[in-house]
């Protein structure tokens, strides 16, 4: 479908259901459609059951963190649409305290990409039969894809053989984690040598003259 | 006599079991010898792929998409350089895209092959096994001489191919594809109409058109269900517009017509082979922009610029301007999607990897309901279960 019928579809979208769909934009050749979470459901049936949208497929289901906004999480639902050829990309925002109605009714494939999201986002899906973590460890602690969860982890693994059995431990780094700022190699970013203040409090002493 | 209490028994399958491709745990639940629910426990591969990319420059993600699916490796960086280029607004010469085609088309055959040889060997056929991976390990050769390594390839980058192919590499891959029919046939005239596979896959794990839509499933299992849906026809990408291939299509969507699927894809894919070195053209094989592209390693020696370019690009790398795509190709086992969410930085935002495989492998439950512990390996080898893609 080209960018007119995708706008004429957003248009349609919104105007169908105006009291729970925010917008309706075309970028890129793309389809997005920001949504009321609480609402997904009904969307998500209209979209699926209309003539003109006919979304047979959930191709994917995931999450996306803003920590400074509010409300702090995306769930992005990708759709596609077998008979008209066209996909479309439902988007609603989320509190971590707010549950998000689960889809599987209308799509069961929604199942493991909710407990996907689940797990690494801590996005709490309503209505799913089978919450469960879905990929990380048996009794892990936390959602690593959010942003405030460091990339190396709080614990790694490691065989006891005094225990004869893998056993969890603190992670421990033997180089610090670097992460390089590029966006302002000039201005803006301070990466002081050990060693460096001293300098600055010899000047602030006055006895740089 | 009194009653009996009879509890199911449950079966732990893998996650060190040869039929169990890779290392899924699969709880079954069984009444006899019927399985009542089947739970896959996955997660064992995971190495949290998307949260790494997040911290990688553009260029650095790349090489996270060859240990996806391992089988079929540049279909997968294939989805991810388009997303990254539908971002930038970067269109690659028209080389680089019958480049991408042509080992589009290798990998589906390396991937086919080795899903139809270790479904036979799952159920019980040895032979197709040997020469199946004789052949996969030629088109290994090629990934090789392309890029450098067998398997990791890192050859498809935003903004074109890493390097430019040679002549003699294309002339052997058309003389390899004009003898490869023959070890499809050779396979087909094992498989096909035996009586033995055929026992053990025909009507087994049917899945109607509406189900597959239902679950999401996409690639050779959604067209055994009798859908004719491929995204290089329907949603063209790069050349296959201009290519003539056919859209093999079952009618049954048992685990036979999803082989007989793939076995067809293969033919086609000979096909599209041959079509790519006929009309391949000559030029560039990257986009001409040294600031998403680095310059030739001659050129640096001597140009000031070219160095400060390769020097930029290999630390910082580039700058994507916000926004988000989504990009699917039709890798072999189905859609590979990535959904990326830029924030105008020179690493993604979000990296969502949608994997085919993730979306099979759940329906599994659903389709094993019902029969017996050994058809539950036919369905899962006829899914095409990779582990490195569904983990992520």
């Amino acid at each position: 479908m080209d960018t007119a019928g995708l706008r004429d579809l957003g248009e349609h979208v919104a105007t169908s259901l105006s009291d729970y769909v925010f917008a309706a934009e075309v970028t890129r050749d793309e389809l997005t459609v920001d949504a009321r979470a609480d609402q997904v459901v009904r969307v998500l049936k209209f979209l699926k059951d209309d003539p003109r949208c006919r979304f047979e497929q959930l191709t994917d289901l995931c999450g996306v963190d803003y920590p400074e906004r509010d409300p702090r999480f995306d769930v992005v639902y990708h759709l596609l649409s077998l008979s008209h050829n066209c996909r479309l990309r439902l988007k609603v925002g989320v509190n971590e305290d707010q549950p998000v109605p689960s889809a599987t009714e209308i799509y069961p494939s929604a199942g493991w990409w909710e407990r996907e999201t689940w797990d690494l986002y801590g996005i709490y899906f309503a209505g799913n039969p089978d919450l469960r973590r879905l990929l990380t460890d048996y009794g892990f602690d936390g959602h690593p894809l959010r942003k405030d969860f460091p990339l190396t982890g709080y614990v790694e693994l490691r065989y006891d053989s005094e225990q004869k059995r893998v056993v969890y431990e603190p992670v421990k780094l033997t180089q610090e984690f670097r992460r390089f700022d590029f966006l302002s190699p000039w201005e803006g970013a301070s990466y002081p040598l050990p060693g460096d203040e001293k300098a600055d409090e010899a000047g602030e002493d006055g006895r740089e003259s | 006599m009194s009653e009996r209490q009879i509890r199911n028994m449950t079966v732990n399958f893998g996650p060190q079991h040869p039929a169990a491709h890779g290392v899924l745990r699969l709880v079954l639940e069984m009444d006899g010898e019927v399985v009542e629910r089947a739970d896959p426990h996955i997660g064992l591969l995971h190495r949290g792929t998307e949260k790494l990319i997040e911290y990688k420059t553009y260029l650095q993600a790349v090489p996270y998409f060859d240990r996806l699916d391992y089988v079929a490796p540049m279909n997968q960086e294939h989805a991810y350089a388009l997303a990254v280029e539908a971002l930038l607004g970067l269109e690659i010469p028209r080389r680089a895209q019958y480049i991408r085609v042509l080992y589009s088309e290798i990998s589906r055959i390396a991937n086919h092959l080795m899903n139809i040889c270790t479904m036979a060997l799952d159920v019980g056929a040895m032979t197709p096994f040997f020469w199946g991976f004789e052949e996969r390990e030629l088109t290994m050769e090629f990934y090789e001489r392309a890029s450098g390594s067998r398997l990791h390839a890192a050859y498809f980058r935003p903004g074109g191919v890493a390097y430019d192919l040679a002549p003699e590499l294309l002339s052997d891959i058309g003389a390899w594809n004009e003898k490869f029919p023959k070890v499809i046939d050779d396979i087909e005239n094992v498989l096909t109409e035996n009586r033995i596979f055929k026992q053990r896959t025909v009507d087994i794990g049917i899945l109607s058109p509406q189900e597959a839509f239902d679950w999401g499933l996409t690639g050779p299992v959604l067209r055994g269900s009798g859908v004719s849906w491929d995204l290089r026809r329907n949603q063209p990408y790069e050349v296959y517009s201009e290519l003539d291939f056919g859209v093999p299509v079952g009618s049954n969507g048992d685990c036979y017509e999803r082989y007989l699927v793939r076995m067809e894809e293969m033919r086609q894919c000979v096909k599209i082979i041959a079509q790519c070195l006929e009309k391949i053209p000559e030029g560039p094989v990257k986009v001409q922009d040294n600031k998403i592209t680095p310059p030739a390693r001659a050129e640096m020696k001597e140009s000031m610029e070219a160095l400060i370019h390769h020097f930029k690009l290999y630390t910082e790398g580039y700058h994507v301007p916000a926004g988000e795509a989504y990009r699917a190709v039709e890798a072999p086992k189905g859609e590979f999607g990535v959904y990326l969410v830029a924030d105008g930085t020179n690493r993604p935002y979000r990296c969502k990897i949608r994997a085919p495989g993730f979306a099979h492998l759940q329906v599994l439950d659903h389709m094993s309901k019902g029969h017996m512990l050994a058809d539950t390996v036919a369905n899962l080898a006829s899914m095409d279960i990779v582990f490195g893609e569904i983990d992520r």
